[in-house]
């Protein structure tokens, strides 16, 4: 197992600057407000809107002037209720759709229309079934315009990475549900991108499973050192992953709150210290959740 | 095993009763041949090469109409998929355009391009074009959304996307278009053929009947049903098979 040296043990007990009614807890959780400030970022959003028109008179405003920054390396966890932009939020940093309003940067370099510097893994992963496990690796190599020799090479290194080097001549629909999220891993590590951005990954595998993907991507994260945006309505699976964590509001997304996850790694799903962490997370999350079930009891939750 | 004995007795029982009524001259035989004379009639034309070219002559107006139909249709059905103006007007156009039999277009393709290779060209293009059309567009809706943007995302972008992504992603939805194309387009070649007279399988069968030559005319008749079944049973099925076990969908029996 690799330790990952970039958090200490031990509590942190800031208060949260501007929303000081946070009562310190002994969690490990730092809430945060990070608008801008300290070192360079290796992917920023400014004042990000999306507004999706319904019917042609209503309005649907699915984000709302999202600003953050996300550190190179970092693994950031964004939580929410369901239908709150998380999804939405991922598609516009991969540049599949465009924003109303606002800019994605990488590196401070404004991007426009997607790109392999920055790879979504779909929550339905979209792996192509007409190719095989290593065919679906290469395919953004070979997109990219690198040399077979070279794309054979990594393609073989990034198989092994995720412990499926002998599926290479498999086909998707022969794998079970865990070794496609990891052809899937593969195949969005292969393009090498500056971010990677997960949608949900996990939500639909058994728990045994999940875990063992969760210390995997955990352990690939440290050996790649990859800047990772990951989207989970799983509180838990976002305090057991992430160094921050940012809570999303239900509608319009905003983001409501950021932690900082101060425990050691790795982790575990059942550690005490996460669960208490989560905790936390979670009563704030509630207050979301209770306006997502209200407008689905209402009958307004329109299709995502 | 047991399907092919079935096949077996069949085909001996039918053919046993073909014999049986020529033996008793039901019909004169010019009306009605035997089955010897009809395999006499096979191995004659195959002997004096006459088969073999109006065969390769067929063909080649199949591969050359076909693949003309597959491409253009291809692009049409894609233009007409992804514009909602011209699927609304364009798509209902090609559904009515289909329920003419496409030797109807031979007068036509008669007067534009004369009595040419370019009008049997024609016929056979107008005969696949609306299937393969239809196919396309019809495989493009219903192929999953995730596909192309999986495929953009990964850096694919405008006819790498088509040939990479697209077109692959939606083959499961079109193979039997193309197939029904590849039908429509052997009975337009074949009725073309006839009517229009200058070699091929489909003068051949008028030959036989302009020499009162039964025998041949069935057999040219069998010629062209072996053929058709041998591209459909081997070429597609085989294609459709590989296609099933990649995307892991049960084989359709």
């Amino acid at each position: 197992m690799t330790t990952n040296p970039i958090s200490q043990p031990g509590f942190s007990e800031h208060r949260s600057p501007v929303r000081g009614s946070v009562t310190p807890h002994k969690s490990g959780l730092v809430p945060v407000r990070s608008n801008g400030n300290n070192g360079t970022a290796k992917l920023t959003l400014k004042n990000l809107s999306l507004t999706y028109k319904s019917n042609g008179s209503s309005r649907l405003l699915a984000l709302d002037g999202i600003d953050l920054k996300v550190k190179p390396g970092e693994f950031l966890c964004i939580v929410g209720p369901s239908g709150c932009g998380k999804s939405t939020l991922l598609h516009v940093i991969a540049g599949l759709q465009q924003p109303t309003a606002g800019h994605v940067l990488v590196d401070d370099n404004l991007m426009d229309g997607p790109g392999t510097d920055r790879i979504l893994i779909f929550q339905e992963l979209g792996l192509f079934p007409w190719l095989t496990v290593s065919e679906n690796v290469e395919f953004g190599m070979k997109m990219k315009g690198i040399a077979r020799a070279e794309r054979q090479e990594k393609v073989q290194y990034y198989l092994r990475l995720v412990h499926l080097a002998q599926f290479k001549d498999s086909y998707i629909h022969q794998l079970s549900g865990g070794m496609r999220q990891r052809v899937a891993l593969a195949r969005a590590l292969a393009t090498e991108p500056d971010v990677l951005l997960m949608d949900e990954p996990f939500a639909a595998l058994d728990a045994q499973t999940r875990d063992l993907l969760h210390d995997e991507l955990e352990r690939i994260w440290a050996e790649t050192g990859r800047t990772i945006v990951f989207v989970t309505h799983n509180v838990r699976e976002a305090v057991r992953l992430g160094d921050r964590v940012a809570l999303f509001t239900f509608r319009p997304g905003r983001i409501k709150r950021e932690y900082k996850v101060d425990l050691p790694r790795p982790r575990h799903l059942e550690d005490v210290t996460v669960a208490k962490s989560a905790r936390e997370i979670l009563d704030d999350l509630r207050e979301e959740i209770n306006k997502s079930l209200e407008a689905e009891y209402a009958g307004e939750v329109l299709k995502r | 095993m047991k399907k092919f004995m079935r096949h077996a007795i069949f085909y001996t029982v039918l053919i046993g009763i073909w014999a049986l009524l020529a033996k008793l001259k039901v019909w004169p035989p010019y009306v009605f041949p035997s089955p010897q004379g009809v395999v006499e009639s096979l191995a004659a034309g195959f002997a004096d090469h006459s088969f073999w070219i109006a065969i390769g002559v067929s063909m080649k107006r199949m591969l050359l109409g076909y693949s003309l139909s597959v491409v253009l249709g291809m692009v049409l059905g894609l233009g007409v998929a992804s514009n909602k103006f011209l699927e609304e007007t364009m798509g209902g156009l090609l559904v009515s355009l289909q329920s003419l039999p496409s030797i109807c277009w031979l007068p036509l393709a008669v007067l534009w391009f004369g009595l040419t290779e370019k009008a049997i060209l024609f016929v056979v293009v107008m005969g696949s074009l609306l299937s393969v059309t239809i196919a396309m567009e019809t495989g493009r809706q219903q192929m999953p959304k995730i596909y192309g943007m999986a495929g953009r995302n990964l850096g694919a972008r405008g006819f790498r996307l088509f040939w990479h992504v697209l077109l692959p992603a939606s083959l499961p939805y079109i193979i039997s278009g193309l197939k029904q194309g590849w039908a429509f387009a052997w009975r337009s070649l074949i009725s073309g053929e006839m009517i229009f007279v200058s070699l091929g399988l489909g003068q051949l069968l008028m030959m036989g009947r302009d020499l009162n030559d039964m025998s041949q005319v069935i057999a040219v008749m069998i010629l062209i049903i072996a053929i058709g079944y041998i591209v459909d049973g081997l070429v597609f099925r085989t294609i459709e098979r590989r296609l099933q076990q990649k995307w892991g969908l049960a084989p359709a029996t």
